[in-house]
């Protein structure tokens, strides 16, 4: 089956072409054609997972190339597919996601006078999605990663009539595209110190030392800024709330499971080039964009805002958590993620189809109405909260006790572990707010309540499934130590700064002793401390000096996975009991709360004015440098181009007279000079014999004259 | 008996002939010019072949000369009488269709 | 070369010269004809005192014996035979007379001038050696020089024919039939 596996991304792809060309004329215009392709690609993707299940095998990897495009000798760049264990998973994801979106889309576009090419476009979109995840090189993976921003536009904007829908789709593309240069100037740096795309070869050559120290840390962190774009990291995350403008199932697809994914998948991808430095810039980057989103998430009203938000956040976490060191931690959050969060992009999707609006303020007592929905909505939001025994609780907590480990071994950066423990809290608090008001107490638009109803079984069906995958003992039984995820998808050994890992074992060594005390010497500590993680992993057996720190090092994880779990529970529960105090019994009043810290309310729900602040600065700045350019084209260039054009009618006239005169002229003289000789030399013509031979033999004398003297 | 005093009555010949060809308005006059010419080439081919080379290359050049100067007759004539029978002269002055 | 032999290529230069001039210069076609055929002998005579025996021989055969006669036909046959005064009007004398004058000027210095790598000259019967050549080394000149001839009866005889009457319908009938 795994030897097939490029088959899985060609089969949405032959369904595009076909649907884009004819999708109109096929029986139900083409739907069944889709969800055919990608149902296939998802019992291939099953077969290649058990497959993999099977060899249990941390190591596990199937990779082929060959040549696609040879340039002389100078290189050649191969295409082929790598499918691991990260893959497998990933493979899995997307197209259970996809398809899920594909049978919810049935019922959810039904009547949609462009039927067909949404398929398509959701075609265009998976195989975009599923190339990204079987690409084995920078070349590839980048390729699919600019395919998935198109096909992400063509369905974001896809109810284009809508201005609001088309603005969103070019802000998505525009914004996603940022963060995509600084991936095509990572590649750039790669290419060209390595000559090599092939993801192994690249970090073969980086382990030989061809690209490290700054350059190296600057090619890692150009490659993360595209997952910065694509997976809506701070500051490019502005593009995902406007995103939901887009039909709710593509906003499931693409923001709960596939391209926002992809950034993420990106980093875990590349994860052994990156240095420590890029590491930290990744940490921070994650953690802020966490912390921003909850609280925006906070104040929105409107239902997929809210989850737009809870979906940066949680893409935040991802992101920290591969930043900190929890390899296995931010990958593992993306595949419970993928579900629960599928779950509620989807759930919402029913509710507006039943209500047909987006606004909570005009939601409540759904729970009576749409019973199904409400129940996954509720397991969904259970996950995310963290609370145990969901697949949220599970991944968040092992990202919490990575961050909290790294605290451990770095002081400077215990804000990490702390910020993210209060964001949980947050995030439980939002989306039990959201439960609340949406499905909990009493409607309050009567007649919008009314004509709600269920969703057909097409849509629920998804919803069931996805709420199914959204327990915890899917991804870790709870009567072991380590699930199959920890077991499978482990940290691969960073090629980066090899030389350093020595260094960097005995520098963290020195910090994990002094732990507490934050001096300067634990900042290249810190630094150390990555690279010494796989060391210290491999060297546990061999190298009895090492023995001592690798003993800490699982003293130290488990420490802080306890506590971690501890304190994430707490926060959590903590966050779902306000959310109920505030919401439901009313104890405290939201609108009160909100007048007296004003300034903060109106910052938080305007979006910590991120939007105004572009507008100010990077939009009104392209603006008024438009308008130089303007001004510019219009007196300087627009001068210089009319005095030329000036000057060429001058110099046109000068030659209009010239040709005139004496081009014309020329020509003139010549045809009356031919015609003048013509007619001299035809009275030679004579037709008298004697005539020519007169000339003959005066001709014959002439010559022997000249010869002769 | 000399070369050069062969290619000197060579070259009377042949000025007789041009002289001849130059000055009659008779076709066949013109034509007697053309034959003393063809003779002065004659006398030279033969003369420098007896002189120079001793080869028999000049005398067989002048067989094909006389050959052709017999073809050439013979046309001429019938041309003549072509002429004849339709302008009613020989004249060459007659002959200036290919006046330009 | 000296002696009787001398007298008689002098005489034969002579009689060449002297006859071709009168070609040049009688107002009567029929004398001026007349004087060529003396001039073609003369020529004869040159041959037999170059070692051509055969050549001479072609040359009062093909010249004197069919040129000639063709020449005097064509006078004949060209001019009115009521036409008593058959003439030989000419034109632009002085002209050509230069130009011919100094021609044979120019001519003569050059052959007297240069400086020929003169052999002595030898005196064998030619007839089988030019037959022998004309069968081997000169075959195709020769066959080529057939064709012409026939070529030119051809021609002739075509030239010579009184105009056919254009053809009517009845011939093309008759040609169908």
């Amino acid at each position: 089956m795994i030897r097939y596996a490029y088959i899985i991304p060609l089969l949405p792809l032959a369904s595009f072409f076909i649907n884009i060309a004819v999708g109109k004329r096929l029986p139900r215009k083409g739907d069944w054609l889709c969800l055919a392709t990608i149902l296939a690609g998802l019992v291939m993707s099953v077969g290649i997972f058990l497959e993999v299940f099977q060899a249990y095998d941390p190591n596990f990897k199937y990779h082929v190339v060959t040549p696609w495009l040879t340039v002389a000798d100078r290189f050649t760049i191969n295409a082929g597919i790598l499918v691991d264990n990260l893959t497998a998973v990933m493979l899995l994801v997307v197209t259970g996601v996809s398809t899920l979106v594909h049978l919810f889309s049935i019922g959810y576009m039904h009547g949609d006078p462009r039927y067909s090419r949404y398929f398509a476009y959701l075609s265009i979109f998976s195989f975009s999605m599923l190339g990204l995840v079987l690409s084995e090189s920078f070349f590839f993976i980048f390729i699919f990663w600019e395919l998935v921003g198109l096909s992400s536009y063509l369905l974001i904007g896809f109810w284009f009539e809508k201005k609001s829908a088309s603005d969103a789709g070019k802000k998505a593309f525009i914004t996603t595209h940022i963060g995509d240069v600084g991936f095509l100037i990572g590649n750039m740096i790669i290419f060209v110190t390595c000559g090599v795309f092939g993801f192994d070869e690249v970090f073969q050559a980086i382990g030989q030392g061809k690209l490290s120290g700054t350059l190296l840390t600057i090619a890692g962190i150009g490659v993360f800024c595209g997952a910065i774009g694509k997976s809506a990291q701070f500051p490019l995350h502005v593009w995902l709330p406007d995103a939901m403008e887009g039909p709710t199932p593509v906003s499931a697809l693409i923001h709960a499971a596939t391209m926002v994914a992809a950034g993420v998948y990106l980093v875990g991808r590349v994860y052994p080039m990156f240095t420590p430095d890029a590491f930290l810039f990744i940490a921070y980057i994650g953690f802020i964009t966490l912390f921003i989103a909850a609280t925006i998430a906070l104040t929105q009203n409107d239902i997929k805002k809210v989850l737009a938000y809870s979906t940066v956040s949680q893409l935040g976490y991802m992101i920290m958590g591969l930043g900190v060191g929890g390899y296995t931690a931010g990958l593992a959050h993306l595949a419970t993620h993928a579900a629960f969060k599928a779950c509620l992009f989807l759930g919402s999707g029913s509710v507006i189809h039943a209500l047909h609006t987006q606004d909570l303020r005009e939601m409540g007592g759904l729970r009576k109405k749409m019973p199904i929905t409400f129940v996954t909505f509720l397991i969904a939001t259970l996950a995310i909260a963290g609370v145990p025994g969901f697949s949220g609780f599970f991944s968040k907590d092992m990202i919490l006790a990575a961050a909290l480990e790294f605290g451990m071994r770095n002081p400077a950066h215990y804000v990490l572990f702390f910020g993210a423990l209060f964001t949980a809290g947050m995030t439980a608090f939002y989306m039990f707010r959201l439960v609340i008001m949406a499905f909990l107490g009493e409607p309050k638009d009567h007649h919008k309540f009314d004509h709600a109803h269920e969703s057909p079984p097409n849509m629920w069906v998804p919803l069931v499934v996805l709420a199914i995958f959204s327990f915890s003992f899917w991804f870790k039984s709870p009567f072991v130590e380590k699930g199959w995820v920890q077991t499978l998808i482990t940290k691969p050994a960073t090629v980066a700064d090899v030389v350093k890992a020595p260094v960097a074992t005995a520098s963290m060594e020195h910090a994990a002793v002094m732990t507490g005390e934050a001096t300067h010497a634990a900042a290249p500590a810190e630094g150390g401390g990555h690279g010494a993680v796989p060391a210290a992993h491999g060297e546990k057996a061999g190298a009895p000096a090492h023995a001592g720190a690798g003993e800490h090092d699982a003293h130290l994880a488990h420490m802080a996975h306890s506590y971690a779990m501890y304190s994430s529970v707490a926060v959590g529960t903590l966050g779902i009991f306000l959310g109920f105090v505030v919401y439901f019994f009313g104890w405290i009043d939201p609108a009160r709360v909100a007048n007296s810290v004003k300034p903060l309310y109106n910052f938080l729900l305007n979006k910590w004015y991120f939007d105004e602040l572009y507008d100010a600065t990077v939009i009104n700045g392209s603006i008024a440098f438009s308008k130089f350019l303007a001004w510019f084209d219009l007196h300087v260039v627009d001068g210089l181009v009319n005095l030329a054009a000036q000057l060429g009618i001058f110099v046109s006239f000068l030659v209009g007279k010239f040709d005139d005169y004496v081009v014309d002229g020329a020509v003139n003289g010549l045809a009356s000079a031919t015609t003048g000789s013509g007619s001299l030399l035809r009275r030679m013509q004579t037709g008298k014999l004697y005539h020519y031979v007169f000339v003959l033999a005066g001709g014959a004398l002439v010559i022997f004259l000249i010869k002769a003297f | 008996m000399t070369l050069d005093k062969l290619l000197v009555i060579a070259a009377a010949l042949f000025c007789c002939g041009l002289y001849t060809v130059m000055t009659r308005r008779n076709a066949v006059a013109v034509l007697m010019g053309v034959e003393l010419i063809l003779n002065a080439t004659n006398i030279n081919f033969v003369a420098f072949s007896f002189f120079l080379n001793r080869m028999m290359g000049g005398q067989i050049f002048a067989v094909f000369v006389i050959v052709l100067a017999a073809a050439e007759a013979a046309v001429a004539l019938a041309i003549f009488l072509r002429m004849f029978s339709t302008t009613g002269t020989v004249e060459v002055d007659a002959a200036d269709e290919l006046k330009g | 070369m000296s002696g009787p032999a001398e007298y008689i290529f002098f005489a034969a230069a002579a009689m060449t010269v002297g006859a071709a001039i009168l070609v040049a210069i009688l107002p009567n076609i029929l004398y001026a004809a007349v004087a060529l055929l003396f001039s073609f002998a003369g020529v004869a005579g040159l041959y037999v005192l170059l070692s051509a025996d055969f050549l001479a021989a072609t040359q009062i055969l093909v010249y004197v014996g069919g040129i000639i006669v063709l020449l005097l036909f064509a006078v004949f046959l060209s001019n009115r035979i009521s036409d008593t005064k058959i003439t030989n009007p000419t034109h632009f004398r002085l002209p050509a007379a230069t130009i011919c004058l100094v021609l044979f000027g120019v001519l003569s210095y050059a052959a007297v001038s240069t400086p020929y790598a003169v052999k002595k000259g030898v005196y064998l019967p030619t007839a089988a050696d030019i037959g022998e050549l004309l069968m081997t080394r000169y075959l195709l000149p020769f066959e080529v020089a057939s064709v012409l001839l026939l070529a030119a009866l051809i021609g002739a005889a075509l030239l010579s024919r009184p105009d056919r009457p254009a053809p009517e319908k009845g011939d093309m009938e008759e040609g169908k039939r």
